[in-house]
């Protein structure tokens, strides 16, 4: 675990590229929150896929506010996608537990690969 | 909506909760495209809406990974509160630079990434941070 004022730099740090990256793609924070978890804060890959997704929650949940201001969100087409993505993230989080924690790095590094391919193409 | 509309979003719901679960994204990257064709939503709208699923299945699925016992709360509670000072730095960069520029700089980070992964996973990176600082080291 690094000194508190570096690991408070580090945290600080991730939430802003978090930040900035999802507001200039739209491309979810987890793409970044993950990744530097792993390689700066020294997590293991279930820990940073756990912590990932409470950020994301907060992320997400001041970004739907944010955007329910102008009138753009559409409360029953979200929840009519969501309902089951949350059966899906119950099926997930469970195949996660009984796979070898490098197969979620790989399997996050096909991802990166792929979305930089859609960024540059 | 038809039938294979509802089946559709369905699915892409499913799959992004799926791909949430197992490496922890909020899953916007498929439920956007599925708002968009199955729904008939415009872009905009979309994103927008995308994120009351994103908050949904990241709720969900921090509840299951507290259960497994993968959580760092305080952690994940201040990128949390702290991620809105990217999106503001996010909006003066976006001003400042040319847009094809931004993506091709976001595309070479990703691969950046993948390859420092592929690299820990397989053990021949040590687990500290990069520019030579030594996580053991300093802690």
């Amino acid at each position: 675990m690094p000194p508190m004022s570096s690991r408070f730099a580090r945290l600080a740090a991730i939430a802003t590229a978090a930040g900035a990256f999802s507001g200039l793609f739209g491309v979810g924070g987890g793409t970044v929150i993950v990744p530097l978890l792993l390689l700066w804060m020294a997590y293991g890959e279930r820990e940073a896929t756990g912590t990932s997704l409470m950020a994301i929650a907060l992320i997400g949940a001041l970004g739907v506010a944010g955007h329910a201001v102008y009138g753009n969100v559409d409360f029953a087409k979200g929840v009519l996608i969501g309902l089951p993505a949350i059966a899906g993230v119950i099926a997930g989080t469970a195949l996660q537990q009984r796979v070898r924690p490098a197969a979620v790095s790989y399997a996050f590094a096909a991802l990166l690969v792929a979305s930089a391919a859609a960024l540059a193409f | 909506m038809s039938a294979i509309d509802l089946i559709g979003v369905l699915a892409v719901g499913f799959g992004a909760g799926v791909a949430s679960g197992l490496v922890g994204i909020g899953g916007g990257v498929l439920f956007v495209p599925g708002l968009v064709y199955f729904l008939g939503q415009g872009h905009l709208e979309a994103e927008a809406t995308s994120l009351v699923g994103v908050v949904m299945v990241a709720v969900a699925g921090t509840v299951r990974q507290r259960h497994y016992g993968n959580l760092r709360p305080r952690d994940a509670v201040e990128i949390g509160l702290l991620s809105p000072l990217g999106v503001l730095a996010g909006v003066v960069v976006a001003n400042l630079v040319a847009e094809r520029a931004l993506e091709m700089g976001f595309a070479a980070v990703q691969v950046y990434f993948a390859y420092e992964l592929v690299r820990r996973a397989r053990g021949t990176r040590a687990g500290g941070p990069p520019l030579g600082l030594s996580e053991r080291a300093s802690g």
